[in-house]
């Protein structure tokens, strides 16, 4: 800072060598500065590393133990399946077909039903949750922190809980879905609110127009592109997420993946696991398409 | 000028610019059929899982109950375990994010087109990285409780395999973004090989790459907190178990550290990113 001043203010008193001492010592200085970070944070990893490793009793000897086991467990999950019987090997793996194709509609449903609904509450509390369009600072307190609370809870806890209020089943698992995805939807869609052009916000107000007006005629149509594309993106999260449930008994291809678990049935892991791989991508492209079409190539990576 | 537009006006307008008042009937139809489409999935969601007021209202109550039960949250005694537990918890998250992280970046660099210019080899590895992500954290912990016994290996392990391939495509972004400029810059001056990696590219990749480490560290600590319920160790199974035995006053105080810990961690998260980000790239 001072060596600036000096060096713009009496320019022609200093000699091109002392300029260039001075650009070096600051350079330095810029050097041993970011050398003392770049030393704090490694020192902090190495802590947090070796910590970690104690408090988990990570050790190499049960990783060299503990890999190979993992893979003849993963490998002895697939099928023989042989040239000259192909179909018929297929058939076998996938003989629960039928069952299975029944639990995946279910566990889509329990994505889609979830996130519309958790969409819905989304919707309703993200206005009052964006500092732009609220002026009492203790309802946007309120709505705030309600959808951090819904957000932080992990959605397996709300679902132990659900299933225990509302018996087994995927209409906890919905619940637990929907909760969730209230909490990260109404966050995101806040956040969008508070982007949103404040022009057309003046326009209805100048007008007369209600709170409830501004809403629907200035703010809803300029996000709404947003929600839908963010919408979108909780509904891949949460087909994902409903595959996860059964396993609490909240519903879903979940539950039967379980039972092949825990009963070493080890080629319907597979054959499960398979299913979900791939209704998970096809859901993953056409939701994409989707999104790129709704806002465009740019807007959809960034918040 | 002091001229306002009446009511008649504009019904003469209406009428002779139809257009101008309504959206084309086309994009109306599409519009009425894509909500109608929306509203029978719905209908016909809610109609599987059998929701109904009646079942809402009695879950409700219960719930309301449970809540009763719930206050005031007291640790049983046991608040040393659950502090090991949680250590535990973000132990396990740190290493699976960190193995994922050191296994994902010459992954990255394979699936990154700039630096493996061959179009099937890309696409097969991306195809590859998607596929992974399809499957749950906690089916993988599920998995790997039974490949490699109950604790927290199995739940380093689980994240860490989940993770690895989302880093790698993440990576492989990263390094296809970067500034051609500035590797031609080290190049012309006469860098060697190594060189151009560790001045042209590392530089611009490193912040990024760490960014989504710390991300994904965050989520991770989340994801880890309920791994124990399938026996893959952190607080997750003292959980499930006071729930399984109705202390739903412990459990309460179990959920509240859980959210204690998820938000301490978040903000320190966040301020470092923001410190990476703002002092290695000078900018953002």
């Amino acid at each position: 800072m001072t060596m600036r001043a000096e060096g713009a203010g009496d320019l022609p008193a200093t000699s091109p060598a002392e300029r260039l001492s001075a650009f070096e010592d600051r350079y330095r200085q810029a050097r041993s500065a970011k050398r003392v970070w770049t030393a704090l944070y490694g020192a902090l990893f190495l802590a947090a590393l070796t910590g970690s490793v104690i408090v988990s009793d990570f050790n190499l000897a049960d990783l060299m133990v503990g890999l190979p086991k993992a893979w003849n467990y993963i490998s002895g999950t697939f099928p023989t399946l042989t040239l000259f019987n192909f179909w018929g090997d297929v058939s076998d793996w996938y003989w629960g077909i039928n069952y299975w194709l029944r639990l995946l509609v279910e566990t889509i449903l329990m994505g889609f039903v979830g996130t519309a609904l958790g969409g819905i509450v989304a919707l309703l509390l993200c206005f009052s949750a964006s500092r732009n369009l609220v002026e009492n600072s203790v309802v946007y307190f309120v709505s705030r922190r309600l959808l951090e609370f819904f957000r932080t809870v992990p959605e397996l806890v709300f679902a132990l809980i659900f299933v225990y209020a509302f018996g087994l089943g995927p209409f906890a698992g919905v619940l637990a879905i929907a909760v969730h995805t209230a909490g990260a939807l109404g966050k995101l869609f806040a956040e969008v609110n508070e982007n949103v052009d404040p022009r057309p916000i003046e326009g209805v107000k100048a007008a007369g127009g209600t709170w409830a007006m501004i809403m629907r005629l200035a703010v809803v149509p300029q996000a709404l592109p947003n929600y839908a594309s963010y919408a979108l993106l909780r509904f891949e999260i949460n087909v994902r997420g409903a595959s996860a449930l059964g396993i609490v008994g909240a519903g879903g291809i979940g539950q039967d993946l379980y039972v092949a678990i825990r009963q070493f049935e080890y080629t319907d892991i597979s054959a499960i696991m398979l299913l979900l791989i791939v209704t998970t991508s096809i859901i993953d492209m056409v939701c994409e398409t989707i999104r790129h079409r709704l806002i465009g190539h740019d807007l959809s990576t960034g918040q | 000028m002091s001229h306002t537009i009446t009511h008649g006006e504009i019904a003469r307008l209406k009428r002779t610019h139809p257009q101008l008042f309504a959206r084309p009937l086309a994009q109306r139809w599409r519009e009425w059929a894509l909500w109608l489409c929306f509203a029978a999935i719905l209908g016909f969601g809610l109609w599987w899982i059998e929701a109904s007021p009646l079942r809402i209202w009695n879950g409700l109550g219960k719930l309301g109950t449970l809540v009763v039960l719930m206050i005031p949250p007291v640790d049983g005694g046991a608040f040393l375990d659950y502090c090991r537990a949680m250590a535990e918890t973000l132990a396990m998250a740190f290493l699976g994010t960190v193995i994922a992280a050191v296994l994902a970046v010459p992954l990255g660099f394979l699936g990154a087109k700039n630096m493996v210019p061959n179009w099937l080899f890309h696409f097969g590895l991306r195809r590859v990285f998607d596929t992974f992500r399809g499957i749950d954290g906690l089916v993988w912990a599920l998995i790997f409780v039974s490949a490699v016994g109950l604790g927290p290996f199995a739940g380093v392990l689980a994240i860490a395999v989940g993770d690895v391939m989302v880093f790698s495509k993440l990576f492989a972004e990263a390094i296809e973004n970067v500034d051609r400029k500035q590797i031609e810059g080290v190049r012309a001056a006469g860098g060697s090989g190594a060189q151009t990696m560790r001045l042209g590219v590392f530089p611009q990749v490193f912040p990024v790459m760490m960014s989504h480490v710390l991300y994904f560290f965050e989520s991770n600590v989340r994801s880890a907190s309920i791994l124990g319920i399938v026996g893959a160790g952190g607080i997750g199974l003292a959980l499930s178990d006071r729930i399984r035995i109705n202390n739903w006053d412990e459990a309460a105080f179990i959920i509240l550290m859980i959210l204690v810990t998820v938000a301490v961690i978040d903000n320190v998260s966040r301020r470092i990113r923001m410190r990476i980000i703002t002092t290695d790239t000078g900018h953002k």
